[in-house]
C-alpha cells in the first residue's frame, strides 16, 4: 500500500521529469501529457508488482529512453517544430489560449485606433505632408499613447501609475504645440526628434509595471525596444513589398495608387504597424530567440576592427579629422551605435559567466569609438568659435557629452570586470541606470531649447 | 533478444497498424501487446512508440483522440483509418513476400548455419510488461 508521501514525492518526481520534457522544442505539451500517461500507467503496475515508489519511477523513467534519443525521435517527425516557433505558437491551456486571443483582439483594435489618430489632424484641416512640422511633432503623441495604453491594459498598471502618464503626455502635448516654433527652423526639428525619445521612456514605464525600478524591468524593456526595433523593420520591409506590387497591378489597369499610398497606407500602416510589432514582441518573447544580440554577435567585432583600423590610419597619416557641420551628428551617431551594441550584448549576457574573449572585443569597440570621438571633440572644441553655438551644435555637443560619460564609466566597471575586481552586474546596473538621464535631458531639449534659442 | 535498429524501424508500422487493427488503444497497451505477442523478444525503448505513432497519425494511417481514464488522468488513444487498413494489407503483403524468401534461404542454407532454437520453443510469457528491463 503507497504511503500518501510516498505519492506526494512521486508526484514531485514526474513534475521534474515533465519539466526536463518540457524544455525539448520538439516534444510539445500534449506529447508530455501522452508520455506521463504512459509513465504513470508503467509506475502504477510495478507497484502493484511490489515495487517501492521512487523504484518504480526508476524503472519507468529508463524504459521510457535515453531523453536525447528520445527528443532526437520526436524532432526527425515533427522537424516542423524546429522552425515553427517562429510563428506565434498556440499556447497549451485553453486559459491561456483565451488570453492570448483577448491580447491579440486588444493589440489590433489598438493598431486600428492609431491608424485613424494618425488621420485625426486631416479633420482639422491639417494635411498630410502639407504641414510636416506639425506632423513630425504629432506623431508621437497621435502613436504612443496607445502602445502605453495596450501595457496600462496588460500589465494591469495602477490607476496613479496611469494618471501620471497621462499627464506627461498631457503636457508633452502643451510643449509640442503651445510655442510659436519658427516654420522648419532647427528648434522645432529638435523638438520632433526628442519628443519620441521622450516620451519612450512613458512607454518604458507602461511596459515595466512597476518594475521600471529594478534592473531588470529596465533591461527587459531593453530587449523590448531591440526587438521592436528589428519587427518594426520586418514589417516595413514586407509593407514595402505589398505596395510596390499593388502599385505595378494598378497601374496596369491604369488607376495611380499614389496619393492613396501616400495620404492613407503609409501613414495609417506605419502607426498600426508600431502596436502590431509590439504585441508580436511580447507574444513571442519566450518562444525564439531574440534577434537583437545575435546582430550584436556579429557586428560588434566589425565595428571593433573599423574603430581600431580607423584610429590607426588616423595616426599613422597624421591627416587632422575634417570639420564640417554634420561631424558632430556623425559621431554622436557612432557613440548611440556603440552604446546600443553594448546594450544588447550586456542584455544577453548571462551576468555569471566569466570574462570570455567577446568582453574583451566589447571593451577594444567603446575604447576606440572614445579615442575616435575624444579626437574629433578636440577638433571641434579648436573651432567651436568660428561656428558659434546654434541650437543643434549645443544639442549636438550635449548628447556627445551624456554618451561620453556613460560609455567612459561602462569601460572602467567592465575593465573591472575583466580583471575580475568587480562583477559583472555593475555594468548592467550602470546601463540601466543611466537610461532615464537621456530621457531627461531629451525632456530638457523639448522643453527649455525653444524659448531658449527663440523658436528658431 | 537484441534486433537491429532498421529492422526494428521497419517492422514497427505493420505492428502497431496490426494491433489497431484489433481495436483501439493507446500508448502503453500498444506496448504491451507487443512485448505479448513477439514472447517478449521485441523490446522498445518506450518513448520510441510515440514518434511512431505520430508519424502513422501524420501520414493519415490513424486517427487520435484525446478521453479521460476512469483514473482521471488523460489519455490519448488511436484508432486505426480506412487508409490505414489498406496500407497494413500492402505492408503484410510485402512482409509476406519477404518472409517466405527467408523461409526458402534459410531452408537451403540449413546445413551450413549453426543450429537456432525453433520458434515453438517461446519463453514462458511470464507478465512480461513488468519485467525490469535488462533483466
Amino acid at each position: 500500500m503507497p504511503m500518501p508521501t510516498d505519492a506526494a514525492a512521486l508526484d514531485e518526481q514526474i513534475e521534474q521529469w515533465r519539466g526536463y520534457l518540457r524544455r525539448r522544442q520538439a516534444i510539445h505539451a500534449v506529447d508530455v501529457a501522452e508520455l506521463e500517461d504512459h509513465l504513470r500507467e508503467q509506475v502504477a503496475l510495478l507497484m502493484d508488482a511490489g515495487l517501492a515508489a521512487d523504484e518504480a519511477f526508476f524503472v519507468a523513467v529508463k524504459r521510457m529512453g535515453d531523453l536525447d534519443a528520445l527528443s532526437r525521435e520526436f524532432a526527425r517527425e515533427h522537424s516542423e517544430r524546429l522552425w515553427k516557433q517562429l510563428v506565434v505558437a498556440p499556447p497549451e491551456s485553453a486559459d491561456a489560449r483565451a488570453r492570448s486571443t483577448v491580447e491579440g483582439g486588444v493589440a489590433f483594435a489598438l493598431a486600428v485606433a492609431a491608424a485613424a489618430a494618425i488621420k485625426l489632424p486631416t479633420l482639422f484641416g491639417q494635411r498630410w505632408g502639407v504641414d510636416e512640422g506639425f506632423y513630425l511633432r504629432s506623431v508621437p503623441l497621435l502613436v504612443l499613447p496607445f502602445l502605453v495604453g495596450f501595457f496600462a491594459w496588460k500589465r494591469r498598471l495602477a490607476a496613479r501609475t496611469v494618471g501620471w502618464l497621462a499627464v506627461a503626455f498631457a503636457a508633452a502635448a502643451v510643449f509640442a504645440h503651445a510655442y510659436p516654433f519658427a516654420p522648419r527652423g532647427s528648434t522645432e526639428l529638435l523638438t520632433a526628434v526628442h519628443l519620441p525619445v521622450a516620451l519612450w521612456f512613458a512607454v518604458g514605464i507602461a511596459y515595466a509595471g512597476g518594475r521600471w525600478g529594478q534592473v531588470a524591468g529596465r533591461m527587459d524593456f531593453v530587449r523590448f525596444s531591440g526587438e521592436l526595433f528589428i519587427y518594426y523593420v520586418l514589417i516595413a520591409l514586407g509593407g514595402g513589398v505589398l505596395t510596390a506590387f499593388m502599385a505595378l497591378i494598378f497601374q496596369s489597369i491604369g488607376v495611380d495608387v499614389e496619393p492613396f499610398f501616400e495620404s492613407w497606407l503609409l501613414p495609417c500602416g506605419a502607426a498600426g504597424a508600431v502596436l502590431v510589432a509590439s504585441w508580436l514582441v511580447e507574444a513571442k518573447q519566450s518562444v525564439i530567440e531574440n534577434m537583437a544580440p545575435v546582430l550584436t554577435r556579429l557586428f560588434t567585432p566589425l565595428f571593433a576592427a573599423v574603430l581600431v583600423t580607423f584610429l590607426g590610419t588616423l595616426a599613422f597619416t597624421g591627416r587632422g579629422i575634417d570639420i564640417e557641420r554634420n561631424m558632430l551628428i556623425a559621431f554622436d551617431g557612432l557613440l548611440v551605435l556603440v552604446l546600443a551594441l553594448l546594450l544588447y550584448s550586456i542584455s544577453a549576457r548571462d551576468p555569471g559567466a566569466p570574462p570570455g574573449a567577446f568582453d574583451v572585443m566589447q571593451v577594444v569597440l567603446v575604447v576606440g569609438a572614445l579615442v575616435a570621438d575624444a579626437v574629433a571633440l578636440w577638433a571641434i572644441a579648436a573651432r567651436i568659435g568660428e561656428f558659434g553655438l546654434s541650437p543643434n551644435r549645443v544639442v549636438g555637443l550635449g548628447v556627445n557629452l551624456l554618451l561620453l560619460v556613460n560609455l567612459a564609466w561602462s569601460v572602467v566597471l567592465y575593465l573591472r570586470f575583466l580583471r575580475g575586481r568587480g562583477s559583472f552586474a555593475s555594468v548592467e546596473r550602470w546601463q540601466t541606470s543611466y537610461l532615464p538621464v537621456y530621457a531627461a535631458w531629451a525632456a530638457l531639449v523639448v522643453i527649455v531649447f525653444p524659448p531658449l534659442f527663440r523658436y528658431v | 533478444m537484441e534486433i537491429n535498429k532498421d529492422l526494428m524501424a521497419a517492422s514497427s508500422t505493420p505492428i502497431v497498424l496490426a494491433i489497431l487493427a484489433e481495436g483501439d488503444s493507446y500508448g502503453y497497451a500498444i506496448l504491451h501487446r507487443v512485448r505479448e505477442l513477439s514472447g517478449g523478444r521485441m523490446e522498445w525503448t518506450d518513448g520510441m512508440l510515440y514518434p511512431v505513432l505520430h508519424r502513422l497519425e501524420r501520414l493519415g494511417h490513424v486517427e487520435a483522440r484525446w478521453e479521460t481514464a476512469e483514473s482521471g488522468r488523460r489519455r490519448k488513444y488511436y484508432r486505426i483509418t480506412d487508409g490505414g487498413r489498406a496500407h497494413l494489407a500492402e505492408e503484410r503483403r510485402q512482409w509476406q513476400a519477404v518472409d517466405a524468401t527467408l523461409r526458402g534461404v534459410w531452408r537451403a542454407v540449413a546445413d551450413a548455419l549453426p543450429s537456432l532454437p525453433t520458434l515453438a520453443a517461446t519463453p514462458a510469457l511470464a507478465t512480461p510488461a513488468l519485467r525490469p528491463q535488462g533483466a
